[in-house]
C-alpha cells in the first residue's frame, strides 16, 4: 500500500490491526519472498517442517483437498506415525493394502511387518464390503465394520466399535499413543451413511480416541468450492470447525504446472483452544516427487530459482 | 465417415502374468494416445514428458467414460475395448441393458493382421507432416527448435493391432475366445440374499453375476491348479440408463441416490483382487444431480469424458474445423505411488481422419501461447 492508503493506516491504527485480523495472518509471517527463510523442506522423517505441527496429543488433524489429490498427506501421516512408534489404527476404505503397502516402502515404512507386529491395524474397505456382501453367514460374535451396507440402519456404530477395540491398549505391548487414520470420509457417504452418522462416528471417535485414550485422529476428505454434493460440504464445513489442524492441499488456481502440483493451506486453528486467539495460517506450494514431498514458499520453486 | 477410421498401434498382452500390479493392458484409441508418447500425438510443445503414464487400462482398475449426447464415440471405444481383448486372447464378460451381448460382439471392427496398413499410415502421417510443420511458427517461435513428436510408424515397436470399422470381426475370432454375456432381461430373478443389499436389483444381479464368473474361472487366483493365468475384460454398456433400472438419469433427486456409487464400490473390490479390467459408460449427460457424478468420479480410477460436435454450434465453429469432439480428462489413476497427476494438459480433441484415430493438444497450445513466459513457468 502506497500513497494516500499509506497515510490513511499511520492516522489510523486501529484500522491496520483491525485489516490484519480479518484477514487472520499474524503480522510475523512471512509472505513468501524471502529466500533466506525459505529452504525447502522435506517430508521424510520428522523434520518434516511444514507438517511437524501435529505432534501434540489428543489432536484432531483434517486433511482436506480440492481439485487435486490429497492421499500424499496420508502416506505421509502413516509412515509419520508408524515410525514414531504409535499404535495405528487405519480406516482404508478406497485403496488396496498393496497400494499403501508399496507407497510405504517408498517412505521407508515396512506395513506387513507392523500389521504383524500388532503396531498396525488395517481395515481394508473393499475387502470388508465383499466378505459381507459375498461371504457366508457371519458369526454373532464378529458383527463386520461395514455393516451399515446391508441393513437399513444408516448408523456406524459397527465401525466405531472396530475402531474402539483395536486402539484399546492391551497389556502386552507398550506402544505410543494411539492415532485414528481415516481415507477418506467422503467415501461412507456414497455407501449410504446419513451426514448425521457420518459426524456421529467422528464425534464418538474423538470422545474415545483424543480425550479418553489421549490419541491423535487424522481424517481425509474431498471438498471444492462450486461442489453440487451438499452432504459432503456439510460434513466437512462441520469437521472444520472441530478440527485442531487443518492441512488443506488445492491445485492451482492457474490450471497444472509441471514443477508445482499444488498449493497447501495450513491452517493451526488456535482459536479452538483460547478465545481470544487467532487462527495461524501458513501457505506452501509443494512439488510431489516418487519417495518424498518438496514444499517452499509460493513462487519460489526450483524452476524459477 | 465413422466407416473409414482406424484406431492406432496398440501393444498386446504378454501371456505370463506376475502380479496383479504388473500387468497392463494396453487399450487402443484414445487412451494409448493419451498416455504413450509414441503414438500419434501431435503438439507444438514437447509432450515427451506429458506422457509419463506409459500405457492402457492397468488390470484391477476401472476406466468409466461419459458418454457423448449420441453415444456414438463411446460406443466405439467400447467396442475397440473388446475387440483388443479377443485378438490378445483374454476372456470376454459383456453387460448391457440395451442391446444384446451377442449383438454387440457380432459388430465389432475387424482387425488388420497384414502389413499394408504400415505402408498406408506413413503417407498419411508424411502429408499431416508436411502441411503443418513446414511453416516457421510466428507467435510460437520459442517451440521452434524443440524436438517434434514424430508420426511416423518406424519410431514404434511392434505392437498391437488396427482395426478397420468398415468390416466386421469375423466369427471364427470371436469365437476362439471364452466369453460371458449379461443380458438384464434375461436374467432370473434376483436371490433373497440380494434384498440385504439395499441396492437396486439390475445392479445386484448383475455384481453376483460377475462375483460368480471371477470365482468360477479362477481369475481371483483362488484356483491353483490353474497355471495359466488370463485377464478378464469387463464391459458394461450405459451403466445408470433408466434400463437398469435406476431412475438417476431421469429425476432430480433420484429414488434410490445410493445405488450407483454402492455398485461402482462393489466392482471396484472384485476388480482389485482379481486379473480384471473394466471399462463402463454412463450416460452422464443425462444425470441431473451433479453430486452423484462428484461421487462417481471419485469411485472410479480414470474418467474420460466425451464431448462430439454433432448438433452443436461447434461444428462450425472455424477453431474445431478439424475436430469431431473433445476428450476431457476428469481423472487419472494414482497406482501404488505418491505421484498424483502428472499429465501436462488435459485439454484434447479427437477425430476420425480417412485413415487415423488421433488425440491433440493444439486447443490447448493455442491458449497457452496466451500466458505469457513468466506466468507459464511459476505456474501462478
Amino acid at each position: 500500500m502506497g500513497g494516500k492508503g499509506h497515510q490513511f493506516y499511520q492516522q489510523n491504527p486501529r484500522c491496520l490491526r483491525a485489516a490484519f485480523r480479518a484477514l487472520r495472518l499474524p503480522r510475523a509471517v512471512p509472505r513468501g519472498g524471502n529466500a533466506t527463510a525459505t529452504a525447502p523442506a522435506q517430508t521424510k522423517g520428522a523434520e518434516a517442517a511444514p507438517l511437524a505441527g501435529g505432534c501434540g496429543q489428543g489432536k484432531f488433524t483434517l486433511l482436506r483437498d480440492t481439485r487435486t489429490d490429497g492421499s500424499f498427506l496420508v502416506h505421509h501421516f502413516l509412515s509419520f506415525y508408524l515410525r514414531a512408534g504409535c499404535k495405528v489404527c487405519f480406516v482404508a476404505l478406497l485403496q488396496s493394502f498393496s497400494h499403501y503397502s508399496i507407497v510405504a516402502q517408498k517412505l521407508g515404512v515396512n506395513l506387513a511387518a507392523a500389521k504383524e507386529q500388532g503396531q498396525l491395524v488395517f481395515l481394508e474397505g473393499l475387502k470388508s464390503c465383499l466378505d459381507l456382501l459375498f461371504g457366508e453367514e457371519e458369526q454373532p460374535g464378529q458383527p463386520s465394520p461395514l455393516q451399515f451396507l446391508s441393513g437399513s440402519s444408516g448408523e456406524l456404530r459397527a465401525l466405531f466399535d472396530f475402531v474402539r477395540v483395536s486402539l484399546t491398549p492391551c497389556a502386552q505391548a507398550s506402544w505410543k499413543g494411539p492415532v485414528l487414520l481415516v481415507d477418506d470420509l467422503s467415501v461412507l457417504l456414497s455407501l449410504g451413511a446419513a451426514p448425521v452418522a457420518v459426524l456421529d462416528f467422528i464425534h464418538y471417535c474423538r470422545v474415545s480416541v483424543c480425550c479418553q485414550l489421549q490419541g491423535n485422529i487424522v481424517v481425509l476428505v474431498h471438498s471444492s468450492e462450486d461442489s453440487e454434493d451438499e452432504e459432503n460440504e456439510l460434513v466437512v464445513n462441520s469437521l472444520c470447525h472441530h478440527s485442531d489442524l487443518i492441512l488443506w492441499a488445492e491445485g492451482l488456481a492457474t490450471g497444472f504446472c509441471k514443477d508445482v502440483h499444488g498449493q497447501i493451506k495450513i491452517i493451526k486453528r488456535l482459536s479452538l483452544r483460547q478465545a481470544a486467539e487467532q487462527d495461524q495460517v501458513q501457505i506452501y506450494q509443494y512439488k510431489i516427487q516418487d519417495r518424498n514431498v518438496t514444499f517452499f514458499a509460493r513462487g519460489l520453486s526450483a524452476a524459477v530459482l | 465417415m465413422l466407416n473409414q477410421g482406424r484406431c492406432t498401434y496398440v501393444p498386446a498382452l504378454p501371456r505370463r502374468s506376475s502380479t496383479i500390479d504388473d500387468l497392463k493392458i494396453q487399450l487402443e484409441t484414445i487412451l494409448a494416445a493419451l498416455f504413450d508418447k509414441q503414438i500419434h500425438c501431435k503438439s507444438r510443445r514437447d509432450t515427451a514428458s506429458v506422457m509419463a503414464a506409459g500405457g492402457g487400462v492397468a488390470v484391477g482398475t476401472l476406466l468409466l467414460i461419459e458418454e457423448d449426447k449420441y453415444g456414438l464415440y463411446s460406443n466405439l471405444l467400447f467396442k475397440y475395448f473388446l475387440a483388443e481383448g479377443i485378438v490378445c486372447g483374454h476372456d470376454l464378460f459383456v453387460a448391457s441393458a440395451k442391446e444384446h451381448p451377442d449383438n454387440i460382439l457380432k459388430e465389432l471392427p475387424a482387425p488388420l493382421l497384414d502389413d499394408t496398413y504400415r505402408k498406408e499410415l506413413g503417407d498419411e502421417a508424411e502429408v499431416v507432416n508436411s502441411e503443418d510443420f513446414q511453416d516457421s511458427m510466428k507467435i510460437a517461435w520459442r517451440y521452434q527448435n524443440l524436438p517434434k513428436i514424430e508420426a511416423s510408424p518406424t519410431t514404434y515397436t511392434k505392437f498391437g493391432h488396427y482395426y478397420d470399422l468398415s468390416k466386421k470381426m469375423p466369427p471364427e475370432l470371436c469365437q476362439s475366445v471364452k466369453w460371458h454375456s449379461f443380458y438384464l432381461h434375461e436374467e432370473s430373478s434376483f436371490e433373497p440374499k440380494m434384498k440385504a443389499w439395499n441396492m437396486n436389483s439390475g445392479y445386484a444381479r448383475l455384481l453376483q453375476s460377475l462375483q460368480r464368473i471371477i470365482s468360477q474361472e479362477g481369475f481371483d487366483g483362488s484356483d491353483p491348479q490353474k497355471k495359466q493365468r488370463n485377464v478378464l475384460r469387463i464391459g458394461i454398456q450405459s451403466l445408470g440408463s433408466v434400463l437398469w433400472g435406476d431412475d438417476v438419469c431421469c429425476s432430480d433427486p433420484p429414488e434410490d441416490p445410493h445405488s450407483l456409487t454402492k455398485f461402482l464400490y462393489v466392482l471396484r473390490g472384485l476388480l482389485r483382487k482379481s486379473l480384471s479390467a473394466c471399462i463402463i459408460t454412463v450416460p452422464s449427460h443425462l444425470i441431473q444431480n451433479k453430486a452423484i457424478m462428484e461421487r462417481v468420479t471419485n469411485l472410479s480410477d480414470m474418467v474420460v469424458g466425451l464431448e462430439s460436435f454433432i448438433g452443436s454450434e461447434r461444428e462450425t465453429n472455424p477453431l474445431y474445423k478439424d475436430y469431431h469432439g473433445l476428450v476431457h480428462v476428469h481423472q487419472i489413476p494414482r497406482l501404488n505411488s505418491l505421484i498424483c497427476d502428472v499429465s501436462d494438459t488435459k485439454d484434447l480433441a479427437f477425430r476420425l481422419k480417412r485413415k487415423l484415430f488421433t488425440i491433440e493438444t493444439s486447443l490447448f497450445a493455442d491458449a497457452w501461447l496466451l500466458l505469457s513466459p513468466n506466468q507459464r513457468i511459476l505456474g501462478l
